[in-house]
């Protein structure tokens, strides 16, 4: 038994094991907690280590599925794993962050401390597995199982409004992934088998292909969030303790255009060609209205929640143009939206530690007492505006040049986005960090202390690197990204996006 | 090469004084920057020796290739292949002389006028920040890494704009400086991703090669829902990037709010390189532009009126940057219209001795500044010249050099005289409505540039001193008010300091020089213009020839409306001093229109900030507060609020049970789900 060939069992659920581990950390004295905290601690950093060798040993020329584990008794559910170009760096993604996560908990989370990282472990079990498996029952219970710790994370250690907020959540969700799973049981009769890499392969009749669309539309939808599905997201994020804010934007959101790629467009390319305008009218207008919204927002996570929601309307109007740069784009975008969204999330969290506030209006001038805050939070406020030379224009780049390709009023109207999350993120910066130090409530407040740079400098270093060489993204996903965009215009019938396809005469 | 040289060493300047400045102190930090910044501006003035004394051009037939030295890969997907690369040709090489000399002469001098600033590692951090972007941007060898250039100026303009970060005005206009270019590279951006489409290449030889395949079949691009021709699309959005960056009318607001900025910041930044990006890309885009002559005549009408709406402006403005703000507007705009005749090194040769005079002319505003602590308003100076000889004659080094004084026909004048006259010449040259419009334009811009020169150099230097006090009270809080000196500013008004002196100098000798020894290299014979830029922009040598050969009275045009506008501020500020305030007082409307500034940001407020926050909050509260959360929501669930109620109620232990709930539920239905399949299949 060679140890690679287990590789993403061994990552997927190591978490567990942890969690299984710290039911044996007895009593409620903070030497238990800090025990727990670092057992938790220990264990992520392990998986993330293990994920990193994943990526290492990944072959980015190979188009098919790597690292395939599959004892399936039957056609029917199986225990099958494997990563593609499309999937495989969603798993360092998660695994990286977790870490993070778990490290920015040790100041903040000081009651129910070993229950909150035994349900972050398990999520983190979930996420990872959403990504790695071949099976699509098993991606059905990994998809749907992130729900139930995210639901206790947000309703234990959430804010004021946390059960609404629950609320409204798992309703969303719950109705999207049902229709879901509809359409999941249509494909089982359809196809006769839940293996994804056979799905893959089979043709769905173009008829049957719209109803099974939509059926993952929904769920896709909610959790992406697209306009206007989006309304659970700016409850939760404002409800949830910064943590799960981090995951939820940074790899929950994920699941959404994960899905998107590797079944709508992949599994029913005639449906998501005839649904495309639809698409791009809710990517836009996600631009568009959220920015707007984000624009006049006063709480500072909401703020930052609705720009995901922008942010996220990038990724499916490109995963939606069905050509390379829409769709390596779209990858793109979502992993430095995972890095940058999770840095803003853990900056609100830096001075809501501090203050127990989020309204904009209790802060101003903190770039006196604060000037190392100040510059991190200067980077992410310019990865989010997607200036160059940050992890953000990247994936917005491709996504609008393929955008463009496919029709120009969807690229007019997204270049919009350009200017209006310029206004909505220096207006935020200016007056959370510039001008006068003045507020009285204000005096006193420290700088990043060690552990917080901890957390925040790699990230930092991540946005930046990933601007200016963003080929270790690419590279990896360039090639099972071809082959997406290969076999989707194949089967609408198109030739291959050429560059002049859009050109007259 | 050197180039990796010219390029990098602001950038490692940049991070020590960013990273360690705490560490070193402010003065290490001082050094290190304007060092590395004098070592690439000797290295640039090298490299642009090698183009302009090159011999091996000549005998290549004016057609070199670029020098390029690539660095890393940048974004590589399907036929997509974007490098980073540095591109050194003579328009290049052009742009480095301007960018590392002025940008090394105002690192020095901020030692002497910042030198009171507690945050002066940041301050040059920032500096050195800028002059990597913009040498990334004149280096550029694809569209993209231009387009990072742009962004990365307009991220060091935006926060030198708000360096005194305490002052809400400061703020704002650094803000509003980053929005507008936004709106400007919303175009941008448009225009390189229809360059891919139309052209198939995003880097220059290869957009430039298959813009000359097109020549004779120009394409057409379904753009929106219009089928129109390739080239104009693309060349009218991409100009929509330099009118934002360029602060061209209509896009122009930002450009006198920079002025919140410190006033070495307004040299480099605000005259002699950021803003002049935009005349850079079109001409660095010139076989691009050829293609589309309605393109070319929107880039000449827009600068046209962009140089006499911002003359008009300056007129009647109070604040000393504020008029040279306007006026840098205003030669921008000749430079465009230079582009847009087609006559690309006039363009170039204005923006090359535009830098020097301009920066000339802020830092010695900045050293008036510096003499009346942070006093700006001209209403409160006067009598000056006795306090700060050395600034006000080199002020008038500047003037002289911006109303572009000389004897045409003769080797003799300052050097805005050569390169303004000439844009002057080309313009009539061109031809045509557009060609008489932008003529007349400028001739009449030319006239009001030589009055509001003329008319800051009166109300600053001359006359009896007016201010009984100054304006801590109006600039309280930033690093300045703690001097202590009471009596009036002009009582305790000193000449700056030698290390504030010498940039001066070093810029007055290329005010003066500039014009003279480089115009033939630029405006002489077609065919030594060719050898200069080896093919790196577009010549017509029937337009050059045009424009040698116009008639002599508008030859003397210029230097005819040069004089009348000097004798009308001379008669104004000097001789009838209460002449201006009866003029405004007899057409008050047209003084607060101009006072105003054509009331742009009145009208940009109400019909795109307010409704743009007024939309906002209606989709917030009415769309998805009402209609999608208290309607839709709560009406599906019909119990939501019931359930709701309970949740509440229960203690956050039961929430377990609830999860658990949901498990089994999931189980449930996955079990259905595999036994129906397993029925059926």
């Amino acid at each position: 038994m060679i140890f690679s060939d287990h590789l993403l069992t061994v990552i997927t659920f190591l978490p567990t094991l942890g969690a299984f581990l710290l039911l044996f950390v007895g009593g409620r004295d903070e030497a238990a907690n800090n025990l727990a905290r670092y057992i938790a601690l220990g264990v992520t950093l392990v998986t993330a280590a293990l994920s990193l060798y994943l990526w290492y040993l990944f072959d980015p020329s190979n188009t098919g599925f790597q690292f395939v584990e599959n004892y399936g008794w039957s056609d029917s559910i199986g225990y099958r794993m494997g990563v593609d170009g499309i999937s495989v760096l969603f798993i360092p993604l998660t695994a990286v962050l977790m870490p993070a996560v778990i490290l920015s908990s040790f100041g903040s989370i000081t009651k129910r401390v070993k229950e909150y990282l035994i349900v972050f472990l398990i999520l983190e079990t979930f996420m990872i597995g959403a990504f790695a498996t071949l099976d699509l029952a098993m991606f059905y219970v990994f998809f749907e199982g992130t729900l139930i710790p995210m639901f206790l994370i947000i309703g234990i250690w959430g804010g004021a409004r946390r059960i609404q907020a629950t609320y409204k959540f798992f309703f969303y969700s719950f109705t999207g992934t049902v229709l879901m799973l509809i359409a999941i049981m249509a494909m089982y009769w359809q196809a006769g088998t839940l293996d994804i890499v056979k799905l893959l392969t089979f043709k769905f009749p173009p008829e049957v292909q719209t109803w099974l669309w939509i059926g993952f539309f929904a769920s896709f939808a909610v959790k992406m969030p697209m306009w206007p599905f989006h309304r659970w997201l700016p409850e939760a994020h404002v409800e949830a303790p910064t943590g799960g804010s981090v995951i939820l934007a940074a790899i929950l959101l994920k699941l959404g255009g994960y899905g998107f790629i590797r079944f709508s467009i992949s599994m029913f390319p005639d449906a998501s060609h005839q649904f495309a305008n639809f698409v791009f009218v809710l990517s836009i207008a996600a631009i568009i209205i959220t920015s707007l919204i984000a624009l006049v927002q006063t709480d500072i996570k909401k703020l930052i929640a609705y720009s995901s929601v922008a942010h996220m309307g990038f990724v499916t109007m490109g995963i939606f143009t069905g050509n390379i740069y829409g769709i390596h784009g779209a990858i793109f975008q979502m992993i430095s939206h995972g890095i940058v969204s999770a840095a803003l999330f853990f900056c609100v969290g830096v001075v809501y530690d501090r203050m127990h506030t989020r309204e904009i209006d209790a802060y101003g001038g903190l770039v006196s007492p604060m000037p190392r805050y100040a510059v991190v939070f200067m980077v992410f406020t310019m990865a989010n505006v997607g200036l160059p030379g940050t992890s953000g224009f990247v994936g917005e780049f491709l996504t609008m040049l393929a955008a463009f390709q496919a029709n120009t009023w969807v690229a007019f109207f997204a270049a919009f986005g350009v200017i209006l999350s310029a206004a909505y993120a220096l207006w935020l910066y200016r007056r959370v960090i510039f001008g006068a130090f003045t507020k009285e409530s204000l005096k006193g407040i420290l700088d990043l202390d060690r552990r917080e740079a901890i957390v925040l400098v790699p990230l930092v270093i991540l946005t930046i690197v990933f601007g200016f060489y963003p080929a270790p993204i690419l590279d990896a996903t360039a090639a099972s990204v071809n082959l997406v965009a290969e076999n989707f215009a194949n089967a609408i019938g198109a030739a291959p996006a050429a560059v002049a396809a859009a050109t007259g005469h | 090469m050197f180039i990796q040289a010219i390029v990098f060493f602001p950038l490692v300047g940049a991070l020590i004084a960013g990273l360690l400045g705490r560490i070193i102190g402010h003065r290490t930090s001082e050094y290190i920057t304007t060092g590395l910044l004098i070592g690439a501006a000797v290295l640039s003035w090298i490299v642009f020796a090698g183009f302009w004394f090159a011999p091996e051009a000549a005998e290549a037939g004016g057609h070199a290739e670029a020098n390029k030295v690539e660095v890393m890969r940048w974004i590589v997907s399907g036929a997509l292949d974007l490098r980073w690369v540095l591109r050194v040709d003579t328009l290049t090489a052009v742009m480095l002389v301007v960018v590392t000399t002025v940008s090394s002469l105002v690192h020095l001098y901020s030692i002497g006028y910042m030198a009171d600033d507690p945050h002066r590692s940041r301050f040059f951090a920032y500096l050195s920040l800028f002059t990597f972007a913009m040498l990334m941007l004149v280096t550029a060898d694809n569209f993209l890494q231009m387009f990072f250039g742009w962004e990365g100026v307009g991220l060091a303009s935006y926060l030198l704009i708000g360096f005194w970060y305490k002052k809400p005005t400061a703020n704002a206009a650094a803000m509003k400086a980053f929005v507008v270019n936004r709106v400007g590279d919303f175009g941008f951006a448009l225009g390189i991703f229809a360059a891919f489409v139309v052209l198939g290449h995003l880097d220059f030889d290869g957009a430039f090669h298959a813009a000359d395949g097109l020549k004779g079949n120009l394409p057409v691009i379904h753009f929106l829902s219009w089928d129109l021709d390739a080239m104009t699309v693309v060349c009218l959005l991409l100009f929509m990037g330099a009118m934002g960056k360029s602060a061209q009318f209509l896009l122009h607001t930002w450009l006198p709010d920079a002025m919140e900025g410190p006033t070495p910041v307004s040299a480099l930044i605000h005259a002699a390189t950021m803003v002049t990006a935009g005349v850079f890309m079109v001409a660095r885009l010139s076989p691009l532009f050829e293609l589309s002559p309605f393109a070319m005549t929107v880039v000449m009408l827009v600068g046209a009126l962009t140089a006499f709406f911002a003359a008009t402006v300056g007129l009647v403005q109070n604040d000393i940057k504020r008029v040279i703000a306007y006026s840098t507007c205003s030669q921008l705009g000749y430079m465009f219209v230079a582009l847009g005749a087609g006559m690309y090194s006039v363009g170039v040769f204005h923006l090359f001795t535009h830098a020097f005079f301009k920066a000339l002319l802020f830092l010695g505003a900045g050293s008036v500044i510096h003499a009346m602590h942070h006093e700006q308003d001209m209403r409160n100076m006067g009598g000056l010249r006795k306090k700060i000889p050395v600034t006000y004659w080199m002020m008038i080094i500047g003037t002289l050099a911006l109303t572009g004084v000389g004897i045409p026909g003769t080797p003799l004048g300052f050097a805005g005289f050569f390169s303004k006259d000439g844009i002057i010449e080309v313009a009539y040259a061109a031809g045509g409505s557009t060609g008489y419009i932008a003529f007349w334009a400028l001739v009449i811009a030319a006239m009001f540039t030589s009055f509001y020169s003329w008319r800051l150099i009166h109300l600053t230097f001359h006359g009896e001193p007016r201010g009984q006090h100054h304006g801590h009270d109006a600039h309280a809080d930033h690093a300045h008010d703690d001097h202590g000196h009471h009596g009036s500013a002009y009582d305790n008004a000193h000449e700056s300091p030698n290390v504030m002196l010498v940039p001066l100098y070093v810029l007055a000798v290329g005010a003066v020089l500039a014009g003279v020894v480089f115009n033939d290299l630029f405006f002489g014979h077609a065919e030594h213009i060719e050898h200069f830029f080896q093919g790196s922009l577009v010549v017509s040598e029937q337009l050059l020839e045009a424009a040698h050969g116009v008639p002599l009275w508008v030859k003397w045009s210029a230097t005819f409306a040069m004089l009348f506008g000097f004798g009308a501020a001379l008669w104004m500020y000097v001789y009838d001093r209460e002449m201006p305030k009866r003029m405004a007082h007899a057409n008050p409307g047209l003084y607060l229109f101009l006072l105003n500034k054509w009331y742009f940001d009145e009208l940009y407020d109400r019909i795109f900030v307010k409704p743009a926050l007024w939309l906002g909050t209606a989709l917030w509260k009415g769309f998805d507060d009402m209609l999608v959360d208290k309607t839709i929501t709560e009406g599906l669930g019909n119990r939501v609020k019931d359930i709701t109620g309970k949740v509440v109620k229960l203690q956050s232990g039961y929430l377990y049970h609830y999860a658990f709930a949901m498990l089994i539920g999931i189980a449930a239905l996955l079990t259905w789900a595999i036994a129906a399949g397993g029925l059926l299949g």
